[in-house]
């Protein structure tokens, strides 16, 4: 129990923890608030405008464009809502993210805790090829895994094959064993004497401590698929099949021209693009954290 | 680790271990065979869609490869080095490479100072953490192509940049300049990543003592100078980490050169090697030409992960 307590505990707790001595605090710590947050103002401002712009009935591009003026309206995106099928494509977001969730939760957590807590032939070599999965980056193997799915498989404009590169996400796996290792070998071996089948104790032990693990796994898997546009782009020509991020990039680059206003719409396509994402990531933020992924990375 | 079981088989001397000798299937499989079938969907999902492909990349590179319908019989025959040779010999694909060589040079450098100022400095401040550390993540959660529409408002040829810069604004402008197409980019990917690096950071700052700081401190160091002296090769393993992920991150590049500057533009002067790939594999049809230009790619991410982690260790 005190390992995943002590890992879930937020950075806030220890704020003292590193950084120069207090002697030499005050200007130096005034400079760093200056600039963290003209920084974070910086890092913000294209998500304001995002959302000013797909409100404003006109594109203003002045820099008064920027300020809220009296004149909002919700009608670029009954304009994108026209153009492109909004909820249908969410709704493919949806079952595509979905797929790699369960996939990942399902099969992750199971690979995850054998990685960590059984003995079995071939795990070395499994670890190694799941570490592996992190250098080489998926794109580069897009041509033989379009060759594999759309050409020898016929998967292509299916949800099945949007989902298949991406079933089981490695880098949750690593963070699930991480979290697995560093459970207590007397919990497990307790719970074996007690007569608990190695499932049972995966779902009644193991998994209630790495709740908060589990989240961010979920998490980070959960913006891989839903921002993901070059697969599925690739991998569906149906509109009636195609994700959010794919509908929008195919009408920013195609059919923006002919719509009133072509930014406001492209803009309220993205705010409903990103919202989703945001949206999940600030009501977890601080599942999002140093310590908690940390422990993953430093492996 | 699955040495154990080995180490107490017949004919072997006892080695000390407490409990019966192992049965035979434990030597084969494991003290806990079930193992296996628990990381069997994983393992199978590995080998369909990474190491087979791998292979397949590979493959496909040295023959004559082209798309026919499934189930048709076709004769691929093996050309040797030819596709690497039209590769190689292909001023798009030379542009794409050289194109990624700046964009590293600049998104690597400027993720990791960034990264490493940030993230020292979120972890010196008390106040206003959760705000801090949100803005500068939430761009690494959102989508690049909703991301990609809000730059292409700002750096349009009438976008707000430029209209704030007024006589200033280069021409042509950002995205259709051949010189600042690339830079643009680097800068729009350093932005949308910044946050996870600075969060890699974070984590590998939790790891310096108080008493370093303590020491430079008696020492007389300044701010400055503990952040030289004792933070930069305190974090020295999380930077190899850092540019290795930002190399791969950049190689992979496609969505920006695809959305934000017009497929590559102007005049290829923003392509990037995925995106190449797509135009020769996908939309021209030649898998076998693309195919090449990927393993080439993972040869110079491998090359160049090589050279900066032995310079950033030997330093």
């Amino acid at each position: 129990m005190t390992a995943t307590e002590s890992m879930t505990r937020t950075e806030a707790t220890r704020p003292e923890a590193v950084g120069p001595s207090r002697g030499s605090r005050g200007l130096g710590s005034v400079a760093s608030y200056v600039v963290l947050f003209l920084g974070a103002l910086l890092f913000l401002f294209p998500f304001y405008y995002m959302v000013i712009g797909s409100l404003q009935r006109e594109a203003d591009t002045t820099v008064a464009g920027a300020v809220p003026s009296g004149d909002l309206t919700l009608n670029n995106y009954a304009q994108i809502n026209q153009r492109v099928d909004l909820l249908g494509s969410l709704v493919n977001s949806g079952i595509f993210t979905g797929g790699v969730l369960l996939g990942t939760v399902v099969f992750g957590i199971l690979a995850g805790y054998a990685l960590a807590r059984l003995h079995f032939r071939g795990r070395g070599t499994l670890f190694a090829v799941m570490l592996l999965v992190q250098i080489v980056p998926f794109q580069l193997l897009i041509i033989p895994i379009y060759v594999l799915i759309v050409r020898s498989y016929g998967l292509a404009d299916t949800h099945l094959g949007m989902i298949l590169p991406f079933a089981i996400n490695s880098t949750a796996v690593f963070v699930f064993r991480q979290f697995f290792l560093q459970l207590p070998e007397d919990l497990f071996a307790a719970a074996r004497i007690d007569g608990a089948g190695e499932l049972r104790i995966l779902w009644s032990v193991a998994l209630p401590l790495v709740k908060p693990a589990l989240l961010t796994a979920v998490l980070l898997t959960f913006i891989g698929p839903w921002n993901e546009f070059l697969w599925p782009f690739l991998v569906t020509k149906d509109t009636e099949l195609q994700p959010l991020a794919v509908t929008l990039a195919n009408y920013m680059s195609n059919v923006a021209g002919r719509a009133a206003n072509p930014y406001g719409a492209i803009l309220a396509g993205a705010v409903v693009l990103a919202a989703p994402a945001v949206a999940l990531f600030v009501a977890f933020q601080k599942h999002f954290t140093a310590s908690e992924l940390g422990s993953g990375v430093k492996g | 680790m699955t040495s154990v079981a080995t180490t107490t088989g017949p004919g072997r001397p006892d080695t000390g271990r407490p409990g019966p000798r192992r049965p035979r299937w434990a030597r084969l499989l494991g003290r806990q065979p079930l193992g296996i079938l628990f990381a069997a969907p994983y393992a199978v999902f590995l080998v369909t869609v990474f190491a087979y492909p791998l292979f397949l990349a590979v493959w496909i590179s040295f023959h004559d490869y082209f798309f026919a319908a499934p189930g048709a019989q076709v004769e691929r025959p093996f050309v040797g080095f030819d596709n690497y040779a039209a590769v190689l010999s292909d001023p798009e694909v030379r542009q794409s490479f050289v194109n990624v060589a700046v964009f590293l040079v600049i998104n690597v450098r400027l993720t990791v100072v960034l990264a490493l100022v940030l993230a020292t400095a979120l972890n010196s401040v008390v106040h206003g953490r959760t705000f801090l550390r949100v803005s500068y993540y939430v761009p690494y959660v959102t989508a690049s192509v909703a991301l990609v529409a809000v730059w292409l408002f700002l750096f349009g040829q009438n976008g707000m940049v430029n209209e704030v810069l007024g006589p200033l604004a280069p021409n042509p402008s950002w995205l259709v300049n051949s010189t600042l197409a690339m830079p643009v980019i680097a800068i729009f990917v350093t932005w949308k990543q910044l946050g996870f690096f600075i969060l890699l950071y974070l984590a590998a700052l939790q790891g310096i003592s108080k008493e370093l700081y303590d020491a430079a401190a008696v020492d007389g160091a300044s701010r400055w100078r503990s952040f030289l002296s004792v933070t930069v090769p305190g974090v020295r393993p999380a930077t190899v980490l850092v540019v290795i992920l930002a190399t791969i991150t950049g190689a992979n590049l496609f969505t920006e050169p695809y959305l934000l500057t017009n497929g590559g533009g102007p005049d290829g002067a923003s392509s990037s090697p995925v995106f190449v790939m797509y135009q020769k594999g996908i939309e021209q049809g030649n898998p076998d030409v693309a195919s090449a230009i990927g393993v080439i790619l993972v040869i110079c991410v491998l090359l160049v992960s090589l050279v900066n982690k032995r310079l950033l260790e030997r330093e």
